[in-house]
């Protein structure tokens, strides 16, 4: 018998996920909010999400190849997942070259400085937005006005997101009552996108059917969305309760802004947040409390990418103190005594 | 709600492809090859020399310590050596080969099939005494010595008999057989189990996706209510790894094992559903562990079987028996898919702790290309022991050592759910095995000092 044997230690069998099968996954998650937006935006959407992709793409396969010298990594689909997502956290009206500049720091500096995948400890398309969102202030918050089927896309109005809305009628003394009227959008037209914002952020219903892809996949599991919507929701809950008048409803939080987006796609990036579902949870609280607090009081509009990359930075300091229960260990304090001694 | 336990697991393809097939008695081949250390702890010692006749059930090599068994030949014929013999892995230990003639067997084994449904009233010590005689040890894989496993040490009781029906591995399905085939002699076995540890509740817990072995253990149960101690038989819900003892203990019982402990410690003795008929066949019939029933299963395998197997027999003549090796074969496994171990000589014979091969195709044998870890959790999720898999495998790499022991990686059970689920590739048990053949190595070492 010429047989070759394989020898190789247990296990035998393997499951049939991989990194570019979840990635994959991701990508069809985030396809239908893609879709409403370029309803809602026009073609532009299309053109800044396929630059943005390009780019990262390019950026992380020159970078492994001149820099890390090391095989190339973009077939497992992570640089194009960062290119859809930084894309969606920008507005479509955004000039074509801060596009490039964006994909070039959140590849090249938010993750392949770090060694590439798994490895970079911030979200890289958060890294992307910050920076151009700190550089660029204007571009990045000049917003085009929704205009279902993009029929109205050569107009050049720009306008306010509904958080901006609020926040400038409800600091300048205005009343919720005001800022509703305003907006002159139903808790309806936020759900489906009829407003301003980022090109991916806008499509509520598109995200929360993404996120259930997601879920269903177990591609993530539900405790860092529901810990950060959740605690977003009860903490706007919470003032608007107590003032109706001056504090916008926790509904208008959960579907305004980055909160979708952010709590189903963002935060859930597995290289940047906790490895054990307790831990999500910390980090998922923080981010939700983070985001209302810069919401309400903070200079920004909008918090949930500073919120995910602070608590991004606090990842690891989560991952080392928040174990999961030991099979047969009674608990923490005891099993680091034994080990102490 | 189906019991299960609480923590970790996976749900891997269960392949259980010759679960219909009847076991069917495989013909003695021309030699057999008897290695004398086919259990956990000392080998055994050669009571024969070259040249020397044996009979069926003949003792053929004494236990070697107090954690030892005996080994019967399986076979009549002439001893042709005494010698080392290359085992599965190529490795060689000490074995007697026999030609076989005929097939003779000690008169004193009662080979009818008549059942003895008598196990209330015998003297445990006793039946203790003829496990031991009878060379058996822990058939499920693991091979410790039953007789050891039925003596607790001094201070601890049992109140607690589980026996595992579970046979979680992917493709096994010889417990599966022994249930649905040996069901009333396996019942008597576990009668004897709980007399010889003289306790009251007793469970058999079996996995529902054998609902035809359920169905027969509680019709049997019925049928020899007169004579059996009261059984319960316990559904679980399908979950690797349900079969470890820990888990299995957890699922039944509820009770958590301590961390660096045996289950003893809370009570309970977890014996496999092939120890509890080998014991009835040792107690009731006089015949030692000479043979068992072997699994021989694989998506290229023409046939896949379920033989009674003579120990001692090539893997090879299985594997003819069920349609020979495939020509695309590329990993003969013995054992589950799971934990069982690959086999470079496969001329190397069944053991008592042989419970199944497995054949693969080369396509399912490659290993596949190690990326880097993106950090998912997975294996964290999955881990029966709540242990932090990619940490210890990456504090294995870095031979961090005192770390590795505070994450608990002795207690790592080797169940590879870790890398059977990681998207990455990345061979997480076979780093964690050698930290805990590290920190294992440390901590004998701290204790002799």
């Amino acid at each position: 018998m010429e047989h070759k044997l394989t020898i190789s230690p247990s296990p035998h069998v393997f499951t049939g996920r991989s990194t570019r099968g979840i990635m994959g996954d991701v990508l069809i998650a985030l396809a239908p909010a893609l879709v409403v937006s370029a309803w809602v935006f026009g073609a532009q959407v299309l053109a800044v999400t396929v630059l943005s992709v390009a780019c990262c793409v390019v950026f992380e396969w020159l970078i492994q190849k001149f820099l890390i010298k090391g095989p190339a990594t973009v077939g497992n689909l992570s640089a194009v997942v960062t290119g859809v997502l930084l894309a969606f956290n920008l507005p479509s009206s955004i000039p074509l070259w801060l596009v490039i500049l964006g994909a070039f720091i959140a590849v090249g500096v938010g993750k392949m400085t770090f060694g590439g995948l798994g490895k970079n400890p911030f979200n890289p398309a958060l890294v992307g937005r910050v920076f151009l969102l700190i550089a660029y202030p204007v571009q990045m918050t000049s917003f085009p006005t929704a205009t279902a089927a993009g029929a109205g896309m050569l107009d050049a109005a720009t306008g306010a997101t509904p958080l901006s809305l609020a926040k400038g009628i409800l600091k300048g003394g205005g009343s919720v009552a005001d800022v509703m009227t305003q907006m002159g959008i139903s808790d309806l037209g936020l759900a489906i996108g009829q407003h301003s914002g980022s090109l991916g952020e806008v499509a509520a219903i598109a995200l929360i059917l993404g996120g259930l892809y997601l879920l269903a996949r177990r591609v993530i599991t539900w405790h860092i969305p529901v810990a950060v919507l959740g605690t977003m929701a009860v903490f706007s809950a919470i003032l608007w309760g107590a003032n109706p008048e001056s504090y916008m409803s926790p509904l208008f939080h959960l579907l305004t802004g980055g909160a979708l987006l952010g709590a189903f796609f963002m935060a859930t990036d597995y290289s940047t947040s906790p490895m054990t579902r307790k831990g999500g949870i910390i980090f998922g609280v923080g981010i939700g409390l983070i985001t209302i607090i810069i919401r309400l009081w903070g200079a920004y509009p909008e918090g949930m990418s500073f919120a995910i990359l602070i608590m991004n930075a606090v990842v690891p300091l989560i991952d080392k103190y928040v174990k999961p229960q030991r099979f047969g260990v009674a608990n923490r304090a005891s099993s680091a005594a034994s080990a102490k001694k | 709600m189906l019991k299960s336990f609480p923590k970790g697991g996976i749900h891997p393809p269960d392949n259980k492809i010759s679960a219909g097939a009847a076991t069917s008695v495989l013909p003695l081949p021309a030699t057999v090859t008897v290695p004398l250390s086919q259990h956990i702890g000392a080998p055994a010692v050669a009571e024969v020399v070259k040249g020397d006749n044996v009979l069926v059930g003949q003792l053929i090599a004494k236990p070697g310590g107090f954690v030892s068994a005996a080994i019967h030949s399986p076979v009549s014929g002439t001893v042709l050596a005494v010698e080392p013999v290359a085992g599965a892995s190529g490795v060689k230990g000490m074995a007697v080969t026999i030609r076989v003639d005929g097939d003779e067997w000690e008169t004193s084994i009662d080979r009818s099939t008549t059942l003895v449904t008598d196990c209330g009233q015998m003297d445990p010590s006793a039946i203790i005494a003829k496990i031991a005689a009878a060379g058996i040890v822990g058939m499920g894989g693991a091979t410790f010595p039953t007789q050891v496993k039925l003596s607790p040490p001094p201070g601890k009781k049992a109140d607690t008999l589980i026996i595992n029906g579970v046979e979680c591995e992917p493709y096994l399905t010889s417990d599966h057989r022994v249930m649905l085939e040996r069901t009333a002699e396996t019942l008597v076995g576990v009668g004897l189990l709980a007399r010889a540890l003289g306790v009251s509740n007793i469970y058999i817990g079996v996995e529902n996706n054998k609902p035809d072995a359920i169905e027969a253990l509680r019709r049997t149960v019925g049928d020899l209510v007169r004579f059996l101690p009261p059984i319960e038989i316990v559904p679980l819900k399908v979950q690797y790894p349900q079969g470890g003892e820990k888990q299995l203990v957890k699922a039944v019982t509820g009770r958590e094992v301590p961390s660096g402990a045996l289950p003893i410690e809370v009570g309970c003795v977890v014996q496999n559903v092939g120890t509890a008929l080998a014991i009835y066949e040792a107690v009731h019939k006089n015949k030692p562990l000479i043979e068992r029933v072997v699994t021989v299963t694989g998506k290229g395998i023409a046939r896949p079987s379920n033989f009674l197997v003579r120990m001692g027999t090539p893997v090879s003549a299985l594997i003819e028996a069920a349609g020979g090796l495939p020509q695309d074969a590329g990993k003969v496994i013995g054992g589950g898919p799971m934990m069982g171990r690959a086999m470079s000589n496969i001329d190397a014979p069944v053991t008592k702790g042989t419970s199944g091969i497995v054949v693969m195709s080369g396509r399912e044998a490659a290993r596949r290309t190690e990326t880097d870890c993106i950090k998912c959790g997975g294996c964290v999720t999955v881990c029966p022991m709540g242990l932090e898999p990619y940490l210890l495998a990456r504090l294995a790499q870095k031979q961090r050592w005192d770390e590795s022991e505070a994450g608990g990686v002795t207690d790592c059970i080797e169940c590879g759910s870790c890398s059977y689920t990681c998207p990455a590739r990345v061979p997480l048990l076979d780093w964690i095995r050698l930290g805990k053949a590290e920190v294992g190595r440390i901590i004998r070492a701290r204790l002799n000092c």
